[in-house]
């Protein structure tokens, strides 16, 4: 293949990944967009192997990378996809990190002159760095959320925070950058010490900027390792001169920011707020003076009843839903009640779960139609209207004090539950959510408190329906 | 002005585009898709598979070859993953069927 005809391949794979995400504006169109990455991707991979001396090694990674990863793609449960993201994250971390080696290492062998030309060396510094972050950033935040606390408690889901923390990161990142400057300027011969510094200190930075970031913010740091290994990939683009790897990487690159700022928003707080960490009250005991409040709990035979006599529920999903598994149970009772001719809807918080969407895919699993699930802007004005609003293992996304100025949470967006006429609550107990604000919505007299697992008590509501 | 046009501002030509595309077409993504939009962005950032293919393939040194098809292998495990979870994903959202 000519220069000219693996570029315009590579045009053509770039191409197919932007009608990729492109076709994700609808559910409808999304496999086909999907089909168009997985065909832009064979294009990139053959393209190379067609301009690559040797194929026979990598023919072999590819092929155990691929058992591996279709064992784990038919395997993994819709309720540990933020983990599989988070894990999947740190392979491109760390690909990106190897890569960057093996330039340094013969840089003959991509095409790039012989000692490094300094541009090239600056956009590897950056390619490393990133990757090496996105790599040891991205296991921590795995083992947050797969609940690796009670081995290490690097992996805590509460956020850990010590003295001068900010302070050790920011020397740190100033040691790394100096690295960095000092193999921009070093002789071939001296390259590697920089290099290696500079990379092992992005390695305990990534462990140190994630640790301090608690379970619910899960949501901003999943997407910002997500936007991090986009950067990554176009790193190494830049430094292999690689027009595909640079829009592909952008393309990703943007796509986590976009969702991490869609995040932010969500809850009301600044980014740098979410990344410098250390929000929430470590194990959820509720801040201020709480006088002992009283709440009305029933049982599941009770909320079986009120949901019965009603005309409209609107179920509200959080991350109790996921812990729970309790998505297909929910999809039985929704079927139960709706043959009774009730009207029932879903209302997604953005933030509800550990990843955007969480609970949007948990619903699809348990086949609910995505016509019955709505977002938030689309269904605040309904809860008025509506007779009862089940709130199923969500807590501060239905907070009425972000209604009031002073509170800890005020200004962020929250589904209105409390404007139902009545409103049913399962949690677990009674702690906090993770802001460690307490909920005055638990304490109204239209609300109704049904202790315990999610899935066994929807299990015992279905019971209780028939 | 003469001379050739260097590398790097033809690639930064390609990043700033790629990253006003990007920005443009992800505001369009449905909410409802976030989670499949993660795993498809991370399917193609393993892109950097291409990098890794040059890497164990280069034939002139060991160590890049190993590093490479280390990177090769790693990369892989997310296209593959990557693109076949999204589609398991995508395959659940469905409209309510007529027939209920």
């Amino acid at each position: 293949m000519t220069a000219n005809e693996v570029a315009l391949s590579y045009l053509a794979a770039s191409v197919l990944f932007i009608l990729s995400l492109r076709g994700l504006s609808h559910p409808l169109s999304a496999r086909r967009g999907n089909l168009f990455g997985m065909v832009g991707m064979a294009i990139a991979i053959l393209t190379t192997f067609a301009i690559t001396r040797r194929i026979d090694l990598a023919i072999g990674a590819i092929l155990v990378g691929a058992v591996i990863g279709v064992i784990v793609s038919r395997r993994v449960q819709m309720t540990q996809m933020p983990e599989l993201v988070a894990a999947m994250h740190s392979l491109v971390g760390l690909a990106a990190v190897l890569i960057a080696f093996a330039v340094v290492n013969d840089p003959g062998a991509f095409n790039i002159d012989f000692p490094i030309p300094s541009f090239n060396r600056l956009e590897l510094f950056i390619g490393t760095f990133i990757g090496a972050i996105t790599f040891s950033g991205s296991i921590i935040a795995f083992g947050k959320l797969a609940g690796l606390g009670k081995y290490s408690r690097l992996f805590s889901s509460a956020p850990v925070v010590f003295l001068g923390q900010h302070y050790l990161n920011l020397l740190l990142a100033l040691f790394m950058i100096g690295n960095g400057l000092l193999f921009f300027t070093a002789t071939p011969e001296g390259q590697w010490p920089p290099f290696i510094t500079m990379t092992g200190t992005a390695f305990v930075l990534g462990i140190l900027t994630i640790i301090p970031i608690g379970g619910a913010d899960m949501p901003v740091v999943i997407s910002m390792l997500n936007s991090y290994s986009g950067w990554a990939a176009a790193g190494i683009g830049f430094s292999l001169n690689n027009s595909m790897l640079i829009i592909a990487g952008s393309l990703v690159g943007s796509s986590g920011a976009i969702l991490s700022y869609i995040m932010c928003r969500a809850m009301n707080r600044p980014f740098f707020s979410v990344i410098l960490g250390g929000f929430g009250g470590a194990d959820g005991t509720v801040a201020g003076g709480t006088e002992q409040k009283a709440v009305k709990s029933g049982s599941a035979e009770d909320v079986a009843f009120l949901l019965s006599n009603a005309d409209s529920v609107i179920i509200v999903p959080g991350y109790g839903l996921a812990v729970g598994r309790a998505q297909h149970a929910t999809k039985e009772m929704a079927d139960k009640l709706m043959k009774k001719g009730i009207k029932v809807r879903y209302a997604i918080h953005p933030v509800a779960g550990r990843m955007p969407g969480h609970m949007n895919v948990l619903l699809a699993e348990a086949e609910v139609p995505y016509d019955q699930v709505f977002e938030m802007e689309d269904i605040n004005a309904e809860f008025g209207d509506t007779d009862i609003a089940f709130v199923l293992g969500a807590n501060d996304v239905v907070n009425p004090l972000a209604e009031q100025p002073g509170s800890p949470i005020y200004g962020m967006p929250i589904l209105e539950a409390h404007r139902a006429r009545t409103v049913i609550v399962n949690k677990r107990s009674m702690a906090a959510g993770y802001a460690g604000v307490d909920n005055p919505l638990f304490y109204m007299d239209k609300t109704m408190m049904v202790f315990g697992d999610a899935k066994k008590v929807i299990e015992e509501i279905v019971k209780a329906l028939e | 002005m003469t001379g050739a046009i260097d590398h790097t501002v033809v690639n930064l030509t390609v990043f700033v585009l790629a990253v006003f595309v990007g920005y443009h077409v992800v505001w369009n993504v449905t909410p409802a898709l976030h989670t499949p939009l993660m795993s498809v962005t991370n399917a193609i950032s393993s892109v950097i598979l291409v990098g890794a293919i040059l890497a164990a393939g280069s034939g002139t040194g060991d160590t890049a070859a190993l590093l490479g098809t280390m990177a090769v292998a790693l990369a892989a495990v997310n296209t593959f993953g990557g693109f076949l979870v999204s589609q398991r994903m995508l395959e659940m959202f469905k409209k309510k069927e007529k027939k209920d």
